[in-house]
């Protein structure tokens, strides 16, 4: 009897409140500390921009915020490349909009221990052939996609054919503690992550290095849900937009961290697309 | 003195089928040693470590946003979801001999609270329900189980000797009586579970602990991580203190009041999600006739099957058995450290205080440091597991250790250990043991970061991928494979156990 009480004001509680301000939320990849603090900055901007109640929600995992995005829990959400074009395949009408200026060009940075004796070349070296490696995050484009699209271009085999051990790290900064402790050989990592540790003195060059880089790519950008229109009125769309290049606050855009954001549209992803459809992330 | 004499030679032969039982598992995890993939890859960790050293006595309190809110968070949605799991529990327990309802239990406790999460988590959105009922849920399974085993073991002979068996009241009198101490001291500890569940999921996004300790270590920001798992051990070390059954209802109040209510429930979602994303994905497509559909389904499940199932299932049974036996041993080194017939009080509390530290620490961070250490393989998976559940095991038979009284002469030390006191507490430990293999075999889901290629990698993946029809799939086999684990360990307790509750008569 108690539990079915229980239930009933779990329900009672959790009634549908259909949020009348706009709500974003950002995928935590590079930098997850404080994420409130330096978030709820973005939205205290955007809402004197826009004039509506902006509120951010943190999310953990990529998969997470293109639910959320899917659920219309969200409408407006910064994504990774991969997780970007998941989320505006299961939302029909939803557009990116901005990008940062560097995810024009995203890379993605191999990383070997000394032990190997790998060094940096322009080629994707044989040698990696046998090794162990780790990539991120599974739902991550530096940390997964892109890797795994270059090392099956290259050697024309899926990871786990390559290599002797094949691991998910699950984060960018651990993939680096764990290939310069030497647990793994080699590992694949998100470039902006690599420069942050690198000047922040966690990386020591004797142990760890950046052995090739692939071509670059488009990453994170700024996705919205086509039917905010419909809500906050024609053009809406566009003001967001404009609220988002125009953002020029150093500190704002630390956040992402980004130097500035410019436009982008879902054209400029097909290649994520396609690359994820050819190793079959995407049905 | 009959009864005595009645009873010995059964003892006798369980005794044997102990000793068997043991030596069975001990062949069967050596074999499985044979199999598992051991490597020790020479690493170099010593530079993460130090920092990992350097953050746990520096801790610092104030660098995590909004940290009471997330400690706050993290008792309220264990008290709740142990709450509800408990009452729901406790009437699955009176129904357990029903047929279906054993199956029942044993299928919705075999899925992690994580896939649970994320299985809400499409329906519900990252909300206050979502986190409840990943607990609530699995939970349930969890206390019918154990509640169901507790009246079975419990004498029988007061309701026996009632004229009207079937009444509420001769229930209530004869049985519940009887069984209510150990109903409370198992719903305590299920109670610290439930607390470490609910931090856990904090590593998909509710506001709990587990968000910001999940980032703290992620990131190396060990000075946080250090304070939030000091916070976490001291919740948990409190628990007996704090934890009054009158206070309950306050504490529910307390915890609906504070957690976030922005529930988003949207029988358009729920329909969404029955009715596509957990369809298998060839009879999505539309178009195609009837057969192609189902020549493209069966393709679907024999490729699900064949590239991952298999594979997962084999790791999974071949982990899962090495930990259980590196749990028991890990248990039997470590209960003397809790018990009163090895020390005395003040070093109890430092017994007490290390198996917290080892219970406590969720099993994903202990395996990043093991992993540090030894390399990628399953060895660090097996000794993060070991250590965990081997820590939680020696705790329970520390204290049912406490509760045996031995005579005046007794021995001491390693002679007290070997012929007096393993002997008497060897048939607890073996049910234990022998439930604690379905939680190892859940718990090995989440240890993808090793690469180990468990139902639960595939699992989590699917999740990633966003394939919930996959994820769907993959549990149910994660079900099926934990009804076999539930029939063998309930089969292997059967032969030990019957004359374990003979023993207790006698006494």
């Amino acid at each position: 009897m108690k539990s079915i009480t229980f239930a009933l004001v779990a329900l009672l509680f959790s009634v549908n409140i259909q949020a009348q301000s706009l709500t974003f939320t950002a995928i935590p990849d590079q930098d997850e500390t404080l994420l409130k603090t330096r978030f709820n900055k973005i939205a205290t901007y955007l809402s004197e921009r826009l004039d509506i109640e902006v509120k951010y929600v943190p999310v953990k995992s990529y998969a997470a915020a293109v639910t959320a995005f899917r659920n219309n829990q969200v409408q407006l959400a910064w994504f990774g490349g991969l997780s970007g074009v998941r989320a505006r395949l299961l939302v029909p009408g939803s557009m990116a909009i901005a990008q940062g200026y560097e995810d024009q060009f995203f890379q993605t940075y191999f990383i070997a221990h000394s032990s190997t004796g790998l060094e940096s070349t322009d080629q994707f070296s044989d040698n990696i052939k046998q090794r162990t490696f780790t990539f991120g995050s599974k739902g991550s484009t530096s940390g997964r996609l892109m890797p795994e699209f270059h090392i099956r271009k290259q050697f024309n085999k899926a990871p786990d054919q390559l290599f002797r051990r094949v691991g998910f790290s699950g984060d960018h900064s651990r993939t680096i503690a764990l290939v310069q402790s030497g647990a793994y050989d080699v590992g694949a990592v998100n470039f902006k992550v690599w420069e942050r540790e690198l000047a922040a003195g966690k990386i020591d060059n004797s142990k760890v290095k950046v052995i090739w880089k692939t071509p670059t790519y488009p990453d994170y950008q700024w996705s919205i849900r086509g039917d905010v229109e419909q809500h906050w009125g024609e053009g809406f769309v566009a003001k967001v937009q404009k609220a988002l290049l125009e953002m020029s606050d150093p500190d704002l855009l630390a956040s992402f961290p980004r130097q500035s954001f410019i436009k982008a549209s879902n054209d400029d992803f097909q290649p994520v697309e396609d690359v994820a459809r050819s190793i079959g992330l995407i049905d | 003195m009959a009864v005595h004499n009645a009873v010995k030679p059964q003892s006798y032969s369980t005794a044997a089928g102990m000793k068997r039982t043991s030596l069975w598992f001990l062949l069967i995890a050596a074999l499985c040693l044979l199999l598992a993939d051991l490597e020790v890859i020479r690493a170099d960790p010593w530079m993460e470590l130090g920092r990992i050293g350097l953050g746990l006595i520096t801790p610092n309190f104030f660098a995590t946003e909004a940290l009471l809110d997330a400690l706050l968070n993290t008792l309220a949605f264990a008290l709740i979801g142990v709450t509800i799991a408990n009452c729901v529990g406790f009437l699955l327990a009176l129904l357990f001999n029903k047929p279906g309802v054993r199956q029942f239990c044993a299928s919705i406790r075999a899925v992690h609270e994580l896939f649970w999460a994320l299985l809400f988590l499409q329906i519900f959105g990252l909300s206050t329900l979502t986190g409840i009922l990943a607990i609530a849920i699995p939970y349930s399974g969890i206390f019918a189980k154990v509640y169901a085993e507790i009246l079975e073991e419990s004498d029988h002979r007061p309701i026996n000797s009632l004229p009207k068996q079937q009444s509420l009241s001769a229930f209530f009198y004869a049985r519940f009586a009887i069984a209510y101490p150990h109903f409370r001291s198992y719903c305590l500890y299920r109670l610290e579970c439930g607390i470490r569940s609910s931090a856990i999921l904090g590593f998909i996004g509710l506001p709990t602990l587990g968000f910001h300790l999940d980032t703290a270590f992620k990131q190396g920001n060990y000075s946080e991580a250090a304070a939030l798992l000091y916070l976490f051990f001291i919740v948990i070390a409190t628990l007996r203190q704090w934890m009054r059954l009158k206070l309950l209802p306050v504490y529910l109040a307390a915890g609906f009041y504070i957690l976030p209510q922005s529930t988003l429930i949207s029988l358009e979602h729920l329909k969404r999600f029955l009715g596509e994303d957990i369809i298998p994905s060839p009879l999505r497509q539309s178009g195609g006739d009837f057969t192609e559909q189902i020549l493209a389904l069966m393709d679907w499940c024999w490729q699900l099957l064949y590239l991952q199932a298999f594979e997962g299932v084999f790791n999974t049974i071949v982990l899962s058995i090495i930990a259980l036996v590196g749990s028991g041993m890990v248990a039997l080194l470590l209960f003397p450290l809790v018990s009163r017939h090895f020390f005395s009080r003040p070093g109890r509390g430092l017994g007490h205080a290390l198996l917290v530290v080892f219970r406590s620490i969720p099993e994903l961070i202990l395996t990043f440091i093991t992993t540090l250490i030894l390399g990628p393989s399953m060895l660090p998976a097996i000794l993060a597991l070991s250590l965990h559940n081997g820590a939680i095991i020696g705790y329970l038979i520390g204290q049912h250790s406490n509760g045996l009284q031995l005579r005046a002469d007794s021995s001491r030390g390693l002679n007290l250990y070997s012929y007096e006191l393993l002997p008497r507490i060897y048939p607890q430990f073996l049910a234990f043991l022998l439930y604690r293999w379905e939680v190892i075999v859940r718990e090995t889901a989440i240890l993808g970061v090793l690469g180990i290629h468990t139902l639960g990698f595939y699992i989590d993946s699917a999740f990633e991928d966003l394939r919930f029809d996959r994820a769907l799939f993959l549990i149910l086999i994660t079900a099926a494979l934990n009804l076999s684990i539930d029939s063998l360990s309930r089969w292997l307790r059967s032969r030990i156990h019957r004359v374990n509750f003979e023993r207790v008569n006698s006494c």
